[in-house]
């Protein structure tokens, strides 16, 4: 089930870190591969060749790319150990709208108020604060949004706390 | 078999509600259809049950409200596990893989189709049908690698990527009659030509997708919406 486990990653990309932290999470050990996003590798050009971007997952040799996907597939792989999507199946697509919600708004908001001024940049401050609202909303009086352990949405979220 | 509780709020122009509607009749549940209009202000029920996009569609299970057609159509698939099709494939990997291109549908293709729809400029318009061109001929490539030789990304049955490409087959054909072009062509894409017949003429697809001249006609209607709400206000 181990088998060999290689992430193409750089270590400020808080979607590499997903996939890092699901994998500390459920201490499964794995080859950590620093990317020269200037001047990438041939082998990640070769295992992501649709958005030649990182985080890749390689296991046994083959490419799962795209974060959310990864930690996903780690989760399903690596299901006996410190599950973090929730088995209701309710529960579970409330997790990933959240998780969507992340991708959607968090990410491009918080490039917008980091790339841009004026009042493009406070339009998207306003916004961003809702959104967090929402995800406030969403956590409640919860430890985790995962409940009393880590979760989907936290493993999602919580990496764009340092950015 | 009749179920109790189920419900899809949508259009029927709305490809993301015709996934919904495919993965229900795939597995033969029963649902109430709530027509929401695209063209009025949106309804009450829409906006309680989906207040943070306020969007289409919105699939109700037990008055639980599930947003997000691949979420839904995940749900959908992990609540009706007796029937003999399975939206997604069991193994892990397969499963990734199915994700990877469901995604790849709706971040990359979808928005390169609707920039082609409400272009406004000959320039703007000319970008987005290379984009869309392009990205045919890359999920002719997905194709070879997903099906196996078979029929359908899922391999023998209609799997999720088949689902996320084959709703926009409707809005495919209508926005390349707009643009004088098939943009799934037989000489770039000639696999997922025959994929898409095989797509449209399926038991639990033929009734959901939309007649194309009354998908044309919404479409200027709605094309027109946009670009107002777009227009920059004096």
């Amino acid at each position: 089930m181990a088998g060999e486990l290689v992430l193409l990653d750089f270590w400020p990309s808080p979607f590499g870190m997903r996939s890092r932290i699901a994998l500390a999470e459920k201490g499964i050990p794995y080859e950590y591969r620093e990317e020269d996003l200037r001047n990438k590798s041939d082998l990640l050009l070769q295992m992501n060749p649709v958005h030649k971007k990182i985080p890749v997952l390689i296991h046994n040799g083959k490419p799962v790319c795209e974060s959310v996907i990864q930690v996903q597939y780690i989760d399903e792989v690596w299901h006996d150990k410190a599950p973090l999507i929730p088995s209701d199946p309710y529960q579970r697509a409330v997790a990933r709208f959240w998780v969507d919600f992340i991708d959607k708004k968090i990410y491009e908001l918080g490039s917008k108020i980091w790339k841009t001024k004026g009042e493009e940049q406070a339009n998207a401050k306003k916004e961003f604060i809702e959104c967090l609202k929402l995800l406030e909303g969403e956590l409640g009086d919860k430890t985790y949004f995962g409940g009393e352990s880590l979760g989907y949405v936290d493993v999602a979220l919580v990496p764009f706390y340092s950015w | 078999m009749a179920e109790s509780n189920v419900k899809v709020l949508g259009t029927w122009a709305s490809p993301f509600v015709m996934r919904v509607k495919i993965a229900l009749h795939l597995k033969s549940v029963r649902y109430e259809d709530v027509e929401e209009d695209l063209l009025a202000p949106k309804s009450e029920l829409l906006l309680k049950s989906n207040p943070v996009y306020k969007k289409i569609p919105v699939f109700f299970h037990a008055h639980n409200p599930i947003c997000e057609s691949l979420i839904i159509l995940q749900y959908i698939d992990e609540v009706w596990t007796t029937s003999a099709s399975s939206i997604l494939p069991s193994d892990p990997y397969e499963r990734s893989q199915s994700r990877f291109w469901a995604a790849y549908v709706d971040d990359k293709f979808f928005p390169a189709l609707r920039r082609l729809l409400i272009g406004a400029t000959e320039e703007d318009k000319k970008a987005a049908l290379e984009e869309v061109v392009e990205g045919t001929v890359v999920l002719e490539g997905a194709f070879g690698e997903l099906s196996k030789g078979k029929a359908f990304f899922g391999g023998d049955n209609i799997g999720f990527v088949d689902i996320a490409l084959g709703s926009l087959l409707g809005w495919i054909e209508v926005i390349g009659k707009q643009c004088e072009t098939k943009l799934v062509s037989e000489a770039k894409t000639p696999r997922l030509v025959q994929w898409a017949d095989c797509f449209s003429a399926h038991e639990a697809v033929k009734d959901v997708l939309p007649d194309v001249d009354k998908l044309a006609d919404f479409g200027l209607k709605l094309r027109a919406k946009i670009l107002k709400a777009l227009a920059p206000t004096n």
